[in-house]
């Protein structure tokens, strides 16, 4: 076996009694696409903010293509290579779908302590950026302001924003999270694109997605990993069954 | 649909060539100014006028800099102005007047206190940030005020204005204005490129979500810091000139009243667009000179009694003016001037 892009080791998070990252510990093969699904409220979006920086950990090592960055800051991280996308849509509402992800692109390609040129000039900077905006299918939309998009489109720049950085790993949380049947499958397909270059962890609540996306899934409740493995055997097994799926009534 | 949202989505910086008419014609009326000057008989009233319009319009320009574009409110900005005086003061006082010497070290000296005062004030945020600049300014009030060998609570008058290379142009008051004109149209350059560049482009990210900057690898910290320092070094060299203009300078230049004039001035001409903050400082100082004689003769229907004291106790209007306007106007007298065309 390779060794892992992304591993965690014992981590923990607590709010005084309250323990919301229990003990997890995870490892994330290059070119996979690990799915972590769970239960509302099973820590899933927590454990997400422990790995790109946004939250510090009580205790446990997060290990990202064999460094320990566990107490890196969440802009450090993202120049090694640590990218994610928020659950609940975080871009700039007034820049242009272009721009948003134009400042991606410049955030990784030199110093930014430039203060003469017009920035939304650099043909560098846009051509990447139009890139990416074409990949998940946005390129038509690109000089929209981004406050203006709807809903699905937003989750598609949140998208193009993450791959701007030049990732080696993208950590997405909820990209499905209130789009439409059609957006949802825009999304999926997209996904599906990227999964062959890049190395992703998968936060979802939709199942149907997550079984024909991921190499790999990870069941969390409670803020404890109770099995990690391939679709099928993750569908199979009982615990998971009791915890997790039978409440929907299995997929 | 979407042509109507593509013409509306010019970069922020940019706003689209209809709209560089404002500063065209600002810079202009700026220019012909003097010449106008001296055909109204009141020359050097006029030039000294028009000359502390200009200066405070760097200094707000400068806090438009960094309010406007990084939504930083510092209500310490004044302390920048008295940094500049003071530097000028003190200098010429040990006989250094020349202001190829006074203005590099006034700059410096905003630079430095910037850096030192903006790195432990940019770790709070909101209203922590507000009353931290604020605190920062008092400070330097309050050292000012105890500075006995430099005229304490007085203030200072100076011999003169700086010296240019030994030569002493500046007394002319023709002169010193088209010195203050091109320290603003330098001044104005500068910002523009500053909030277009890749630089100003950050720091206008961090303003609109300073989470996500972070979550694409930036450090707003750096952005906002260096932002502050520059808007200090502008607002230092406003500090410069206005000591020159007044050959005069007391702590009364870094009161926070003087701060909260600057916010003033900067949301009523109209936030980040840089010439709406001259806007905004001539507008204001225009007002507060001219308002007593507006009152006394629109209120002509009045007896003469009422009037006098309506021009007397002006400010009872100068204030809710300036609250209607910033309450009814969206976006200060830019807001107005833009206004029609986007309905």
């Amino acid at each position: 076996m390779a060794e892992a892009l992304l591993e965690l080791r014992n981590l923990r998070k607590n709010y005084g009694a309250l323990v919301v990252t229990d003990d997890v510990s995870l490892s994330v093969q290059p070119g996979e696409l690990h799915a972590i699904i769970g239960p509302n409220g099973a820590g899933k979006t927590t454990l997400i903010h422990q790995i790109s920086g946004m939250l510090p950990s009580n205790s446990g090592q997060i290990l990202f293509a064999g460094e320990d960055v566990t107490h890196l800051s969440m802009p450090q991280r993202v120049e090694r290579g640590l990218a994610r996308s928020f659950q609940i849509t975080s871009i700039l509402p007034g820049f242009s779908a272009l721009e948003n992800v134009a400042l991606a692109v410049q955030a990784r390609s030199g110093s930014s302590f430039r203060f003469f040129g017009n920035a939304s000039q650099e043909k560098d900077l846009n051509g990447r950026a139009m890139e990416c905006l074409g990949e998940v299918g946005l390129g038509a939309r690109a000089h929209i302001p981004a406050g203006l998009l709807s809903h699905g489109e937003k989750r598609q720049l949140e998208l193009a924003i993450g791959l701007a950085t030049s990732p080696k790993l993208l950590l997405l949380d909820e990209p499905l999270a209130g789009t439409g049947h059609d957006e949802s499958q825009r999304v999926v397909e997209t996904l599906r694109r990227l999964k062959d270059r890049l190395t992703i962890v998968l936060i979802e609540h939709d199942m149907e997605a997550v079984f024909s996306l991921a190499d790999q899934v990870s069941v969390l409740v409670y803020g404890r990993v109770i099995a990690t493995d391939t679709p099928e055997r993750v569908r199979a097994n009982h615990d998971v069954r009791a915890a997790y799926l039978g409440e929907e009534e299995m997929v | 649909m979407t042509e109507i949202v593509e013409t509306q989505s010019a970069p922020a910086p940019s706003l689209g060539a209809r709209l560089e008419i404002v500063p065209v014609v600002l810079f202009a009326a700026f220019a012909a100014a003097p010449l106008l000057a001296s055909f109204s008989g009141a020359e050097g009233y006029v030039l000294s006028l028009l000359t502390r319009v200009m200066i405070f319009g760097i200094a707000a320009m400068a806090l438009d800099l960094i309010l406007g574009y990084g939504a930083l409110v510092s209500f310490g900005h004044a302390a920048f102005l008295g940094l500049g005086g003071y530097a000028v003061g003190i200098l010429a006082s040990h006989g250094f007047e020349d202001a190829f010497i006074q203005i590099p070290v006034a700059i410096l000296a905003s630079a430095a206190f910037a850096f030192v005062t903006g790195a432990i004030s940019l770790r709070t945020k909101g209203v922590y940030f507000i009353m931290i600049t604020l605190a920062f300014g008092q400070m330097l009030y309050f050292l000012a005020t105890s500075l006995a060998p430099y005229g304490g609570d007085d203030g200072m008058t100076l011999a003169s204005r700086s010296l240019v290379v030994g030569a002493d142009w500046l007394k002319n008051d023709f002169t010193f204005y088209w010195v203050c004109l091109l320290c603003l149209f330098g001044v104005y350059a500068l910002s523009r490129s500053l909030v277009a560049s890749r630089f100003g482009r950050v720091l206008r990210g961090t303003r609109e979500n300073a989470v996500r900057m972070e979550a694409i690898g930036f450090r707003p910290f750096r952005f906002q810091l260096a932002a502050y320092v520059i808007s200090g070094m502008m607002a230092g060299l406003a500090g410069c000139l206005l000591a020159n203009q007044a050959e005069f300078v007391s702590p009364a230049f870094m009161t926070w009243q003087r701060s909260g004039e600057l916010i003033f001035m900067v949301v009523l001409g109209g936030l980040g667009s840089l010439h709406g903050a001259i806007i905004g400082a001539a507008a204001f100082l225009l007002l507060e000179e001219f308002l007593p004689e507006i009152l006394h003769t629109v209120s002509f229907f009045l007896s003469e009694e009422t009037r006098a004291h309506l021009a007397e106790n002006w400010k009872m209007v100068f204030g809710p003016l300036l609250i209607l306007i910033v309450l009814f106007v969206r976006g200060g007298i830019m807001g107005l001037l833009r206004g029609p065309r986007h309905g």
